[in-house]
């Protein structure tokens, strides 16, 4: 399993879960147009940790927030990456 | 110079103070009103005068109705109820009895179907209508805010416009402020936003009903607030917004949950140029301080020289006496708010690591879920009463966007573990059955079936905390 298809998986589990309908899942898509709403976001950062062992948001160091979905997948890709 | 509100007898004699029009407005989603307006105007019109020394109750689904409707009732009514958009109508009976409502303002809408009983009925209209200024005597009002309770009733903490003001520089900046807020004015952090604007004689800037944040911070920027308060969460929520960029404050502060490290950074980043504070506040302890090193946690020192606010950490959590304090809760069996001393127990546990005090949480289990408070014994109670169920244990999990997530550990009735298919199935159903009687965000989002809980001497269930 990629790290994209992880982060996607979420997305559609926790949408599926929340009744929230999801729109379209492109890279170029605004995180907040997704259709989840903050309570969805945290499930779904929840999940990928226990999924992917990371959490790239609590970084001490401050983070650039992830603006649209590509990001966030890169924001988890990197994570993971620095993490081996 | 420092000009104590404490001086402050009502909102619209604030307005008035100086004998100039203010500068300052209200600002909505759709509608604005300049505080000059009310000098002439009025929102209740005909109204006013025949809730005068009554308890009245504020419903309205936009908060700018809200705003309006304190202006016009604060040194009028004896008593004024700030009803929270998310509050449940069925609360509505016990409100109106324990809060002695004999009158409702309303949007016209917002309370359909409710019973008001023999309480009267006015609207509250979002233009305001010429109306004499009357000189009737002025009472001290009663601010009643709700706050969520153990069992999902509210509970209802009594302040006055001196306790909420308190903390409050009234003197006139010297630069024009426009202020916005994330939250909503009726929860006591986005009164404290409103009082702000209202008493410097300041703009606000408010979301509508409902407004997502990319179109808050879209009008925000547009109107050039200058001055934004949220929780860390309303915040991490804005940064992932394009529109984040639309605004460029020169002060940014936090409050209502604890603030990290990482939020603290990342906005310090994303606003080089804003002055970035932390605050320290409950309905009902009010302000204790500001933090201002753009650490989380705050220093030990700052207990002994917040100003005008004694402080002692007693068993682990912080204590808090001031004038700006509630003076008591109403309701059926009310709590009791204050120590004999006068001291409120804030109930936030704290760790002292070199030389810095670090909040842990909650000693009374209270779950903080983007700045939503909630009573763990209140989804225990849900997921006890389904068949298969003989005990919860509800907790707090940390996220890093939330702050906190609810988490449940369950011990089934024949106190088997179920394998991992079936303790999928089962967790939906436990989800399922705590969404059709709670809200969202007080549904568990995990799950866990433990074979045994543990039990103190006492015979209670065993809680860690923090």
């Amino acid at each position: 399993m990629s790290v994209r298809s992880d982060v996607l998986d979420q997305f559609k589990l926790v949408a599926q879960e929340q009744d929230k309908q999801l729109g379209s899942l492109g890279d170029d898509v605004p995180l907040l147009d997704l259709g989840l709403d903050s309570l969805g976001f945290a499930i779904v950062v929840s999940r990928l940790e226990a999924v992917l062992g990371v959490d790239p948001f609590s970084d001490d160091e401050g983070v650039s927030f992830p603006v649209n979905l590509g990001e966030f997948v890169g924001f988890y890709e990197n994570a993971v990456q620095k993490r081996r | 110079m420092r000009t104590p509100c404490k001086s402050v007898a009502s909102l619209k004699e604030a307005i008035a103070v100086g004998g100039i029009v203010p500068r300052g407005s209200l600002v909505g989603a759709q509608h604005r009103v300049g505080l000059g307006d009310f000098l002439q105007g009025s929102a209740i019109a005909a109204d006013v005068e025949t809730l005068r020394g009554r308890s009245v109750l504020i419903a309205s689904a936009d908060p700018f109705l809200t705003a309006l409707a304190l202006i016009e009732l604060d040194g009028a009514a004896r008593r004024m109820i700030l009803f929270p958009p998310d509050l449940a109508l069925e609360h509505l009976p016990y409100v109106m009895r324990y809060a002695e409502v004999d009158a409702v303002v309303s949007d016209g809408s917002f309370l359909t179907g409710a019973s008001l009983g023999t309480a009267t009925h006015s609207i509250c209209r979002p233009t305001l209508v010429a109306a004499k200024r009357l000189h009737g005597e002025r009472l001290a009002t009663e601010w009643i805010l709700l706050t969520s309770g153990t069992t999902g009733r509210p509970k209802m903490v009594l302040h006055t416009l001196a306790s909420l003001a308190g903390a409050i520089d009234a003197s006139p900046s010297p630069t024009p402020v426009i202020w916005g807020t994330f939250y909503d004015i009726r929860r006591y952090g986005g009164l404290q936003i409103f009082l702000r604007a209202v008493l410097t004689h300041s703009s606000l800037v408010m979301a509508g009903p409902g407004e997502p944040a990319a179109g808050y911070l879209q009008r925000a920027g547009e109107a050039g607030i200058t001055h934004i308060s949220g929780t860390p969460s309303h915040w991490r929520r804005a940064l992932m917004c394009p529109e984040a960029e639309c605004i460029a404050p020169r002060y940014v502060r936090l409050s209502g949950e604890i603030a990290d490290q990482a939020i603290l950074n990342s906005l310090r980043s994303f606003y080089p140029n804003a002055a970035i504070s932390h605050a320290f506040a409950t309905t009902e302890a009010g302000v204790a301080f500001d933090v201002r090193d753009e650490l989380s946690g705050f220093p030990v020192g700052t207990l002994a020289d917040a100003p005008g606010v004694e402080m002692k950490v007693v068993d682990g959590t912080l204590r808090i006496r001031s004038g700006r304090t509630a003076k008591c809760y109403l309701g059926e069996n009310p709590p009791v708010l204050k120590d004999a001393e006068g001291f409120v127990d804030t109930g936030d546990a704290l760790d002292l690591r070199d030389g810095r005090y670090y909040f842990q949480g909650r000693r009374d289990g209270v779950i903080n879920v983007g700045g939503l408070k909630i009573h763990p014994e209140e989804v225990e109670a849900v997921i006890n009463r389904h068949p298969r169920v003989r005990l919860a244990l509800v907790k707090s999990k940390k996220n890093p966007i939330t702050g906190s997530l609810v988490v449940a550990d369950v011990l089934l009735e024949d106190f088997s573990v179920p394998d991992a298919e079936d303790a999928g199935e089962l967790q939906r159903t436990l989800k399922q059955f705590c969404r059709e009687s709670l809200a969202p965000h007080k549904v568990p989002t995990a799950i866990r079936f433990v074979p045994s809980l543990a039990f103190s001497a006492s015979g209670k269930l065993v809680r860690s905390h923090g």
